[in-house]
């Protein structure tokens, strides 16, 4: 899987092979207690704990430009009292385009650019398409979808299905979104003809220089019969949607030592009470990440292309 | 002096943890295996060697007490010194790797930042300072380390086998939890030692 992403994006060392591209962000987390009935985890329970996470891109290339087709991504690390730790990788995209790892894989090799025109050779990309027709009904979802002007006001959302388990041990598959509080404006067409390689990245640093975001985290609760080991699938728009509590990032910072850039975005690593669904993309993620973690991190580290300036920072 | 000449088993509580950790230590090393090569499986396979792990750690604590208390019985008195000599060489190395897989997985797990769940809300404390750089060096120790544990385990098992088989001397029965004959010394000398098997 890992050398699939090092043959289409290159092997940048140092660099994350998959949402290479990336500024990390910390905040707080506060929880309103109404997750309690569905799940026994102590990040429900009400309260504040800290978070530390990392808005990116999706793609194996730490250099690549912002553009509006871009996938936007926020990993999440929170640290409720009592020492566990949940972390999510989130993406903007209301569903997944493939449903499993092989076909991730393949959409990856299909995609890769040809070295003479620098695009995706069409037939590769046509002869995909032909072979996973979930990859053409959720890229249709996609485009019918707006696509958000930033990371501030985008929308992120867990795709795999999950369980929650509460205090009395019964389950409920679920899935969950961030909610930005900042209406999600569309992007603007001129936007993508921005010189700025980063302004994505730019923009939403400017943001948080001029004051705190927020997200709400709205889990969506399964009905029996909802499918919950195929991302491709969107459950019906009239689940019941609780929300949880509130997430406030207050600050960008530089992928450092010590910092977002040394965490890995393990959608597996959860707190009891939260647990995975049967969806085998799941522990393939968790793997891919882990094989990542192990070979960027023997490898020297070059500076992120995404630099927040210190001045600009709570003034 | 009788006593002397009578073979000497292990204790019960010897050859309990022996086998006992046998089992263990072989089902950690194909999940350990059988883990990285899936991609589906990883998490429920790593959940399951992650326990598996730190209860090897803590038995082989108790066991290297017990060793202690408990000593094992002397070697053949006919053995040759080189064979003594692998004999020793081979425990030693056997005790220091059941001690150092399971803390060097610990420790790689800390240095990643991990949580070391074993289960539920039953988490361990990191044993090593957050840093991907140790984390890298660590991830490779343990499958070096892991495949060292697998090589060894075969020479261990070759040797036992080569004991209960060819040899037919005390070294095998000794760990069992039966007697391959009721007397020993008339049984060796009944069935002479062949090399055609």
């Amino acid at each position: 899987m890992i050398d699939g992403f090092e043959q289409v994006g290159g092997v940048h060392p140092g660099f994350r092979r998959n949402h290479a591209k990336g500024v990390c962000i910390s905040g707080s987390f506060e929880s309103n207690g109404q997750g309690v009935s569905w799940s026994r985890a102590a990040a429900f329970a009400p309260g504040q704990m800290p978070v530390v996470g990392r808005f990116s891109l999706g793609g194996g290339n730490p250099q690549m430009p912002d553009e509006p087709t871009a996938v936007l991504a926020m990993g999440l690390s929170l640290r409720p009292p009592g020492g566990e730790e949940w972390r999510m990788a989130m993406i903007h995209l209301p569903v997944f385009v493939v449903k499993d790892v092989q076909g991730f894989y393949e959409q990856l090799l299909a995609s890769k650019p040809d070295p003479a025109t620098g695009k995706p050779d069409p037939s590769k990309l046509a002869a995909f398409a032909a072979a996973h027709p979930e990859f053409v009904r959720t890229m249709q979802v996609i485009k019918d979808g707006p696509s958000p002007s930033g990371f501030a006001t985008a929308n992120y959302n867990s795709l795999n299905t999950f369980r929650f388990v509460n205090a009395a041990g019964a389950g409920v598959p679920v899935r969950w979104s961030m909610v930005a509080s900042v209406a999600s404006a569309p992007a603007a067409p001129e936007q993508g003809k921005s010189p700025d390689k980063s302004y994505l990245f730019d923009d939403v640093i400017a943001r948080l220089a001029r004051g705190p975001l927020q997200w709400h985290l709205i889990v969506t609760l399964a009905q029996p019969g909802d499918v919950t080991n195929d991302p491709t699938v969107p459950w019906p728009a009239d689940r019941e949607h609780v929300d949880v509590g509130t997430l406030t990032i207050n600050r960008a910072e530089t992928e450092a030592p010590g910092n977002c850039r040394d965490v890995v975005f393990d959608p597996l690593v959860l707190p009891w009470g939260i647990e995975p669904s049967d969806d085998p993309m799941l522990s393939a993620r968790s793997a891919t990440y882990s094989e990542s973690f192990r070979r960027r991190e023997g490898e020297r580290k070059t500076p992120s292309a995404i630099q927040v300036p210190v001045a600009g920072r709570g003034s | 002096m009788t006593i002397t000449t009578q073979p000497r088993p292990f204790t019960p509580f010897s050859r309990i943890l022996h086998w006992t950790m046998a089992a263990l230590i072989l089902t950690t090393l194909f999940i350990g295996i059988g883990m990285v090569a899936s991609l589906s499986h990883y998490h429920t396979l790593i959940s399951i060697h992650r326990p598996l792990g730190i209860l090897i750690l803590a038995l082989v604590a108790i066991r290297l007490v017990n060793r202690v208390l408990n000593p094992p019985p002397p070697l053949p008195e006919a053995m040759p010194a080189w064979q003594r000599f692998v004999a020793v060489g081979s425990h030693v190395l056997l005790y220091a790797l059941m001690f150092a897989l399971p803390l060097v997985g610990w420790a790689m797990l800390s240095a990643a930042g991990y949580p070391i769940v074993l289960y539920g809300p039953l988490q361990l404390p990191p044993i090593a300072p957050q840093n991907p750089g140790l984390f890298a060096t660590l991830r490779t120790t343990h499958t070096v380390l892991a495949l060292l544990l697998f090589a060894t385990f075969l020479a261990h098992l070759g040797a036992a086998l080569t004991h209960a088989l060819i040899y037919r001397d005390d070294v095998f029965p000794s760990m069992t939890f039966w007697r391959l004959r009721s007397t020993e010394g008339a049984g060796r000398r009944a069935i002479p030692p062949t090399g055609n098997r």
